[in-house]
């Protein structure tokens, strides 16, 4: 897995590191202070991508009003009402998590809040594509599914975004080998 | 001391039994002396007046008889922490208790923060009130687990019942409404906002029938509330208010997603004389809201559902300038859900009078803003988007001279969001709205001199939140960390009690506070700080802090354990993703026994040392029995 071998690799390199900064500043502040001035300074970068989600920041508190207005901005019109919240849970976790599908744009964003959520490894890589690819997913790994309107428990990214949150009931991070047992069931 | 008082070691809250013996010369010595009673009754007799809590609290310190007189006396019972004390110890000690506040999950709930499941249920305490209370009247419930048993609860034991309140609650459904609706016997003052979950208009029908079969219903409002319905669920509540006139005064149910039947409502507000308050949901049309105006010209306190055309329906634009006409007496306007910003003029004959507005719901444009808030110089309190842009905020500050509440939310409340208000809106508010005393203000682009400057222009202000949405961001200008502005804010701001802090900060900002916020009780720190000696700064240096709330901060075990000498002084703290380890949290519970220090985990399966979520608290009751499995109580 020449991926991990690199995470590990990054690890150490970082460990080692020798850095000029003040003792005890957060290396997150750092970096993203660095990254700041640097597309600052340089106006001919791309904007960089978005940052995923953090739970619960920007803390505006009522579902209605963080939802009421992502509404407006969607193209498709064709789906009403405010939030949708459901419920997510992990195999293996005693709690619940609630989540709003509305605030994510498609299944790569969803995919890194519920990664830093409930921050569970290992998880398909980033790179893989939007769509999850169910044949590639490796025994080890988690995977989506979601419980629709009818009851029926599937796996998340065959259908379109859009469809998916209309009809989104409930989500269950499952390990692997269930995972593949529901992706080749009729 | 802001909790319910307690004696001093050697003293038991025990509510009136087990009387202090007085030497009694010709007596048995165990009944207190003729002259001493009559002192008590006296005493009782005065401190009726006694109405603050803290007042109250430090009168119950004097002496044991000013303690079981003022146990005696008490008629509101606040409890700050539900799990600060026990249930059968709180009652046991106030007898007489009338109204109840009663606060359970942290804050950071509201922010998918806290799992779900992990208590302040409501039902422990309601099975030691129901016995006990006769004459419980009021309830009001922030952040608390409600269940359906719960309801049938209330319902049946308390005869005087009359307002129930629900802020952001959760955990029942329409059949405990149902419940409350069949058995309430008295009139309710029913106020539900924000609850989460499964509260849906089937419950409102139940509530409703029960009304009909009482008149004394004072008010029903629903604020900030998820009302989630399935479409063919949706039940017909409004119809079932009793035929004939109500004592209704307040009916709020502008969060509610259904639509109601409009006929029933409008007959409603046309047989309730004393209504002052009434706030329709997005449902109403402008149209519609114009008949509902012209049946009540007596309402003082309008939500004007989506003030938006309904599809084909005529042209509402007249109808809606005459009704504002005749209603003299509005001072407070909300609503506002649909964009249909044509319609806002209309409101101009009462903006003279407006002292509260609230557009917080309504995409508005600094140009559509101005001819509405030129007009309404005697504006308290204003909610607004930040698509009203600095410009918008100009505007404000010309003309709202007596503006004391201030709230910009966020259109898209995402980290990299453009931000339409910045620093420039900030100052121009600081320099027209002299008299702030709150304000709550979400930007992504802000600078020291601004912050700074609204330091020394409102020198009044109470509460200052400050969100700067985009994590870790420095001054726009200068590129320096925010630490220079929220410093003067805390010492500048000599009233001081509230305060959120934001943006890129270093331990000096900290420092700060702890040297000049001698008046703090709440602040919220989220991604900021360097070291432990932030914490320390805090925790040493500001007496009255009582809640602190902590995220994503690079704060350790050194810091946490600064604090053991003032934690018993404080309400909670939270820390969440900052650096704890459950050695440190272990030491805290060793050194305190009267904290309860719980451990929330995070992470399933992983058994590793660092400490997610820590909630702590000072409870006269220790650990609670109800924690459930992701909690580790040390």
């Amino acid at each position: 897995m020449e991926g991990r071998t690199d995470l590990e690799y990054c690890d150490n390199l970082e460990a080692t590191e020798l850095r000029l900064g003040l003792p005890g500043i957060d290396r997150a502040a750092a970096v993203s202070k660095a990254n700041k001035r640097a597309s600052g300074d340089d106006c001919d970068l791309k904007r960089s991508p978005p940052k995923a989600q953090v739970v619960g920041w920007p803390p505006v508190r009522s579902s209605y009003r963080k939802n009421s207005f992502q509404e407006k901005r969607l193209e498709a019109a064709d789906i009403a009402g405010a939030g949708i919240f459901v419920k997510v849970s992990m195999d293996g976790a005693p709690y619940l998590r609630k989540i709003d599908l509305r605030i994510y744009r498609g299944y790569k964003e969803l995919r890194e809040a519920l990664e830093d959520m409930f921050k569970f490894l290992p998880f398909p890589s980033l790179q893989c594509h939007e769509i999850l690819d169910v044949e590639a997913c490796n025994e080890s790994e988690d995977a989506i599914a979601y419980e629709d309107k009818d009851g029926d428990w599937m796996l998340a990214g065959d259908v379109p975004w859009e469809m998916f949150i209309s009809s989104c009931r409930r989500l269950r991070i499952m390990k692997g080998s269930e995972a593949r047992g529901l992706a080749s069931s009729p | 001391m802001e909790e319910v008082s307690e004696m001093p070691a050697g003293g038991e809250g025990d509510g009136g039994k087990g009387l202090q013996c007085f030497p009694d010369p010709g007596g048995t010595g165990a009944q207190m002396p003729f002259f001493d009673h009559i002192l008590e009754n006296v005493l009782e007799n005065v401190l009726c007046f006694l109405t603050s809590r803290r007042d109250r609290n430090a009168a119950s310190l004097v002496c044991k008889s000013w303690y079981r007189a003022e146990a005696q006396t008490r008629i509101e019972l606040f409890i700050g922490n539900c799990y600060a004390v026990s249930p059968s110890r709180a009652v046991g000690r106030f007898r007489r208790v009338r109204s109840l506040v009663l606060k359970g999950k942290p804050r950071f709930a509201d922010f998918n923060l806290v799992p779900l499941e992990w208590g302040a249920r409501l039902t422990p305490w309601l099975t030691a009130m129901a016995p006990a209370y006769t004459c419980l009247e009021q309830i009001c419930l922030k952040r608390v687990t409600v269940a359906d048993d719960d309801l049938f609860l209330l319902a049946c034991s308390f005869p005087r019942f009359r307002d129930l309140s629900l802020i952001c609650c959760d955990g029942f459904t329409t059949a405990g409404l149902a419940i409350i609706a069949q058995n309430c016997r008295y009139g309710i003052h029913l106020s539900i906002q924000g609850i989460s979950d499964r509260f849906t208009t089937a419950g409102l029908y139940q509530f409703e029938s029960w009304f009909s079969s009482t008149r004394n219903l004072r008010s029903l409002d629903l604020i900030e509330n998820d009302v989630e319905d399935d479409e063919d669920e949706a039940v017909d509540w409004v119809s079932m208010f009793p035929p004939g006139n109500t004592c209704l005064e307040s009916l709020v149910f502008d969060c509610v997603a259904c639509p109601v039947n409009f006929e029933a409502l409008a007959s409603l507000v046309a047989r309730s004389p004393f209504l002052q308050r009434l706030r329709v949901n997005e449902h109403i049309s402008a149209g519609h809201l114009c008949q509902l105006l012209a049946r009540a010209p007596q309402i003082t306190d309008l939500g004007t559902g989506s003030f938006a055309a309904s599809g084909d329906a005529d042209d509402a634009e007249t109808a809606l300038e005459s009704a504002f006409h005749a209603s003299k007496s509005l001072s407070c306007l909300s609503g506002f859900r649909g964009i249909a910003a044509e319609y806002l003029h209309t409101i101009h004959p009462v903006c003279a009078h407006l002292t509260s507005l609230n557009f917080s719901y309504a995409l508005i444009s600094p140009q559509q803003l101005t001819p509405i808030i030129t007009c309404c110089p005697n504006l308290e309190t204003l909610w607004v988007l930040d698509s009203v842009g600095d410009d918008g905020l100009q505007m404000v500050a010309a003309s709202c001279r007596k503006l004391k509440k201030l709230t910009v939310f966020p259109l898209e409340a995402t980290e990299d969001s453009e931000g339409s208000v910045s620093d420039v809106g900030l100052i121009a508010i600081s320099a027209g709205c002299r008299k702030l005393r709150s304000i709550l203000y979400f930007c992504q682009r802000m600078t020291n001199n601004a912050v700074v400057t609204m330091s020394q222009n409102c020198q009044e202000l109470v509460v200052f939140r400050l969100c700067i949405m985009g994590r870790h961001r420095p001054d726009h200008l200068t590129g320096e960390p925010m630490d220079e502005g929220f410093g003067a804010i805390v010492k500048n701001c000599k009233n001081l009690t509230r305060l959120a802090v934001s943006g890129l900060l270093t331990d000096v900002a900290f420092a700060y506070i702890g040297k000049y916020g001698k008046l703090l009780r709440t602040l919220s720190v989220a991604f900021a700080g360097n070291t432990d000696l932030s914490l320390r700064y805090l925790l040493q240096g500001c007496p009255r802090l009582q809640k602190l709330e902590i995220r994503d901060c690079p704060f350790g075990d050194a810091g946490l354990l600064s604090g053991i000498d003032h934690y018993y002084n404080m309400r909670f703290l939270w820390m969440s993703s900052c650096r704890l380890s459950l050695n440190g949290c272990e030491e805290v519970a060793r050194a305190l026994p009267r904290m309860v220090v719980e451990v929330i985990k995070d992470m399933p399966g992983v058994e590793n040392d660092s400490v997610q979520k820590l909630y702590m608290y000072r409870s006269l009751v220790g650990p609670r029995n109800d924690a459930p499995t992701f909690v580790n109580i040390l």
